[in-house]
């Protein structure tokens, strides 16, 4: 049988995903065709925030590669717009004045932003918030441009301003309520969102009507009704979206505010369909993808002949994507005379949590400051259940376990995704799922907004039973189901020797693990026995097993030892000379007290470690990284100890150490803790004959701030605590796990308490020593210039000369 | 549309390290010539779609290589990004005779 010919207009979020369910229920029926106006294949138009937020960018954000497009047969006009159909006929025809017939028809052509007629609004710099071409607009504008207006503090509004201010922008949002985001909050709410994002440096004009852009070509400034002023460079207009239907109305198919549909998302006219942000069901028009996939998936059934009830109308619920700032609302928003609220306000903590109950039920809610609950919100609104239900519950986490236990598998968990309970909880049984970021590599879960991961993780705890690990002492990664601890005690009874050994034995569900697995194992085996495993260096990230840090572009960057930051003319020399001979592309003094060689050949690594002739500063580590030292006691009039001396004798010690994750160490010799011990992994402090050792302390994605270990009172008291500590560090820290994250884990008091029993204590400085005494025979950079074999292995390109063969 | 390929020797098999990848420049390409566990050789372009991270310098392991910028996972032998990512490096074919490893790239 001849295949029917299906034609798609509109390559966006909800077409394309009709055309999914489609194909997912009848791959085979239907010869497609889609157009789009964009030069793109689908991509998440959600994810423009981030992408304006510098979270992400637009190469990542694409849905349906072009390749998904050829692999399904599914033939894509992109940049190509219908501009006629033709109903009586069955065909469409568009601006390349290309002619296709259909059998059937869906029109998915989504929305356009509504742009306030006013005048000057065609300036050049006034543009909308709806497509990657407005993106880069904006993007653009930032870079030579400096402040920036966003007429709209709604959700869209507050997500470009927030953009745009991470771009560097002063941003005024103008709004013409006198709150934020009236449709989606109350007043209460709405206020206490406004303090936040003024925190975060939004600057807010309220209850202003825009009359004119002002400016030459460019856009100037902005006027008020009131006869005010500001200035603006940009002007972005987030005041609404209006359903794309001209195509449809000009083609004589019903329309009222969007497309007319009936529950099977049938227009009035035969063989025509519409879809997503278009479409008008039971006079409502939506503007959020859970429902436009709820009603992709009911018309794909009505397209393939699969009897349905059809698409019921969804309740909404939103959330506010700007990073800090926790918003969800969903139903009915503000009471009228018969409601009654249940509600908690925690002014101190920023807390505020609206439900609204109407005869009994629950109709609506806001939260602000603490949104866990929003998806249970959401859904027992769906389920039309009692308030009481709600109340009753105790909060614990039991609750939350109940709740998912009792969705339908049909039910969405992410609705930016439209990921159902279904499809989460096969991928979990058939991969061996378990953990949240896990299902979301496999699913896409809780990919875009984050919504959801409470729900994820709820879901997993459902699904595994006693399996589940409520630390998330996850599995090592997703080739085995055994944790870290359990993997590590196999190890050791049963005396395995390397990595292959190690996955075979534990039966490993893939043949060579991956790269999560590889470099995890290499450091315990290693760690359970120093001297005789052999690292294995193909199972070290490219930076640890080249020793020097890769770059963007493929160079590499070489950064020497400098032992507490103390340098002297003659290595400064040999840098300089270095860098001069092998053309680096930049010198640069690192935040670790060392200099920086950058942009280096990985040809070229070799040599200059060879002329430099100094240590490798392991600035590529999993292992001691720097000794960050203040002046002291010989220079600065606080200074009470040596705190260089110390810190090089601790360096040189340390150095060359394999740690679960880098290791940072500072000495300072006063409490003004010049060297910053408070943010490192161990932080000593120098006083008038003590010293305090601080530990567990963290700069980066996760400050910490570190905690008093001990106080001793020599040099050599600190080294062996020092060591003591990271040695049992290294033997119960999880791989990748910094010190701020397993003391924060296991607890300071616990640490305290293994290092208080004087044999312990002197047993982990001797299985400390004994790790250094292997990893000290030999400098890396050394091991490498020596080795014939690593040379040609590890630092040698192929070049084959043109006309060879 | 027919394209016309050249043979390139490469390098000598017993060169190559195992479970690691080598650049090699060719014909004006940039490749990544894998050893695998199992001795076979595969090479792909060197380039990941995603920024274009240096491949050859992943870590390997069985039929695919994690890119080592960002830790996309690929192919070495039908080229395709695993997921849930997507796109697809180009691959090529090699021969190994005598020892002698060579590889076809495009004219
Ligand atoms: C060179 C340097 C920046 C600079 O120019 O100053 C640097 C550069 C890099 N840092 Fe850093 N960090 C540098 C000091 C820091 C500091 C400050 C410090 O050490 O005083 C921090 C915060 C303090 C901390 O770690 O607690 C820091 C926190 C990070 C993190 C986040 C770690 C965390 O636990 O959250 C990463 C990511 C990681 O390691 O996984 C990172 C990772 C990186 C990497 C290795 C990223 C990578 O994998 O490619 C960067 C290499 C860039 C390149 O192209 O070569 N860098 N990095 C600094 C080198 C210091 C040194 O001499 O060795
Ligand atoms: C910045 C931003 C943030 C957002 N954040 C969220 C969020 O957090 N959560 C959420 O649920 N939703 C969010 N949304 C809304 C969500 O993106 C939309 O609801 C969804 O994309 C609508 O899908 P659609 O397919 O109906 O329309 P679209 O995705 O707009 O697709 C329609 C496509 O059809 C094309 N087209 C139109 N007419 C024609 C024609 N005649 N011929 C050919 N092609 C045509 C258009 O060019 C467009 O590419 C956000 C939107 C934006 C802009
Ligand atoms: S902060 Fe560190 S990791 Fe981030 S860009 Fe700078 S050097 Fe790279
Ligand atoms: S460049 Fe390869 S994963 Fe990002």
């Amino acid at each position: 049988m001849e295949k029917q010919k299906l034609v798609l207009i509109g390559n966006g979020m909800a077409g394309v995903r009709a055309v999914e369910e489609i194909l997912k229920l009848s791959p085979d029926q239907f010869d497609i065709t889609v157009f789009g106006s964009e030069p793109y294949p689908n991509y998440d138009r959600i994810q423009l925030s981030k992408v304006l937020q510098g979270d992400t960018e637009i190469s990542d954000i694409t849905l349906n590669s072009w390749e998904w497009y050829e692999e399904n047969n599914i033939l894509l006009y992109p940049g190509e717009t219908v501009t006629a159909v033709d109903t009586e006929k069955q065909t469409v025809t568009t601006d390349k004045d290309r002619q296709v017939p259909y059998d059937k028809l869906i029109m998915a052509t989504g929305s356009v932003p509504f742009m306030l007629p006013l005048p000057g609004a065609d300036k050049e710099g006034v543009t909308a918030f709806r497509d990657i071409k407005d993106c880069e607009q904006m993007i653009e504008s930032a870079e030579q441009y400096k402040k920036a207006v966003v007429i709209g503090g709604g959700l869209l509004g507050l997500e470009a301003a927030r953009g745009l201010l991470n771009l560097g922008m002063e941003v005024d949002v103008v709004h013409i309520a006198d709150f934020l985001m009236e449709r989606q909050l109350d007043r209460t709410a709405g206020k206490m969102l406004q303090k936040e994002l003024e925190k975060q440096g939004m600057n807010f004009l309220l209850e202003k009507q825009s009359q004119e852009i002002i400016g030459e070509d460019r856009v100037e400034g902005l006027r008020f009704k009131d006869g005010e002023e500001v200035e603006a460079d940009l002007v972005v207009m987030a005041v609404g979206i209006r359903p794309n239907a001209a195509l449809a109305s000009q083609s004589g198919i019903p329309v009222n505010r969007g497309i007319i549909v009936n529950d099977h998302l049938e227009t009035e006219i035969l063989n025509v369909y519409a879809v997503g942000e278009c479409a008008e069901h039971r006079e409502m028009v939506y503007g959020l993808v859970a429902p436009l996939y709820q009603q992709g998936q009911e018309m794909a059934k009505k397209i393939c002949g699969i009897e349905s009830e059809g698409y019921q109308g969804s309740v909404l619920s939103t959330q506010l994507k700007v990073s800090g700032v926790d918003v969800f609302s969903t139903g009915k928003i503000n009471e009228d005379e018969d409601t009654k609220t249940v509600k908690v306000f925690d002014d101190w903590r920023g807390i505020y949590q609206k439900v609204l109950v109407d005869e009994g039920k629950i109709t609506g809610a806001v939260l602000f400051g603490d949104t866990k609950e929003g998806n249970q919100l959401l859904s027992l609104i769906n389920k039309g259940a009692a308030i009481e239900e709600y109340l009753d519950q105790d909060k614990s986490d039991a609750a939350g376990i109940d709740f998912i236990a009792s969705m339908g598998s049909e039910e969405i968990v992410c609705g930016c995704n439209g990921v159902t309970k279904g499809t989460i909880v096969n991928a979990i049984g058939e991969q061996g799922l378990t953990t949240v970021d896990q299902v979301k590599g496999c699913t896409s879960a809780s990919r875009s907004c984050g919504g959801c991961k409470p729900l994820v993780a709820d879901l997993l705890e459902h699904t595994l039973g006693d399996e589940y690990d409520h630390n998330q002492k996850e599995s090592i990664c997703a080739c085995t189901s055994l944790s870290r601890d359990e993997v590590v005690e196999e190890i050791k009874s049963k005396g395995l020797t390397h990595i292959r050994e190690v996955m075979n034995v534990l039966e490993w569900k893939t043949e060579e693990g991956c790269s999560k697995c590889k470099p995890a194992l290499n450091y315990y085996l290693g760690m359970i026995n120093p001297s005789e495993y052999k690292d294995e260096k193909e199972s070290r990230f490219v930076n640890e097993r080249l020793h020097a840090n890769i770059q963007n572009d493929g160079t590499y960057s070489v950064v020497p030892r400098m032992y507490g930051g103390v340098t002297n003319s003659e290595d400064l020399r040999k840098i300089a000379d270095v860098a001069d001979k092998y053309e680096v592309k930049m010198i640069k003094v690192t935040g670790g007290q060392r200099l920086d060689l950058l942009g280096v050949q990985k040809e070229d690594l070799p040599r200059i470690w060879s002329e430099l002739d100094m240590p490798s500063g392991s600035a590529y580590a999993k292992g001691l990284r720097t000794v960050k030292t203040c002046v002291g006691a010989d220079f600065c009039r606080f200074g009470t100890q040596d705190s260089i001396g110390l810190g090089v004798q601790m360096e040189k010690k340390f150095e060359g150490l394999n740690t679960p994750h880098k290791v940072k160490m500072s000495v300072s010799a006063c409490p003004r803790n010049c060297a910053e011990g408070s943010v490192k992994d161990v932080g000593v402090v120098g006083l008038d004959g003590e010293f305090e050792i601080y530990v567990g302390g963290n700069g980066g994605t996760h400050m910490r701030q570190a905690e008093l270990l001990s106080k001793v009172k020599t040099e050599e008291e600190v080294i062996d605590a020092t060591a003591a500590f990271l040695q049992y560090y290294r033997e119960d820290a999880n791989y990748l796990e910094r010190t701020s994250a397993w003391v924060e884990r296991v607890g300071l008091d616990h640490i305290q308490s293994v290092l208080s029993n004087k044999k312990t204590f002197i047993e982990l400085i001797q299985r400390m020593n004994e790790a250094l005494a292997v990893v000290q025979q030999q400098d890396p950079w050394k091991e490498a210039i020596e080795s014939e074999t690593l040379l040609r292995d590890l630092y040698k390109n192929v070049k084959v000369a043109a006309g060879s063969n | 549309m027919e394209q016309v390929l050249k043979r390139v020797f490469a390098a000598k098999l017993s060169d190559l390290p195992e479970k690691l990848g080598r650049t090699v420049e060719a014909g004006g390409l940039e490749l990544a010539i894998f050893k695998l566990a199992d001795d076979n050789i595969r090479v792909i372009e060197n380039r990941c779609p995603h920024k274009g991270g240096v491949l050859a310098e992943g870590m390997v392991s069985g039929e695919h290589v994690f890119c080592p910028m960002h830790d996309w996972k690929i192919s070495v032998v039908d080229g395709k990004v695993q997921d849930p990512d997507t796109g697809c490096v180009q691959t090529y074919d090699v021969e190994v005779q005598n020892g002698d490893v060579y590889i076809y790239i495009p004219e």
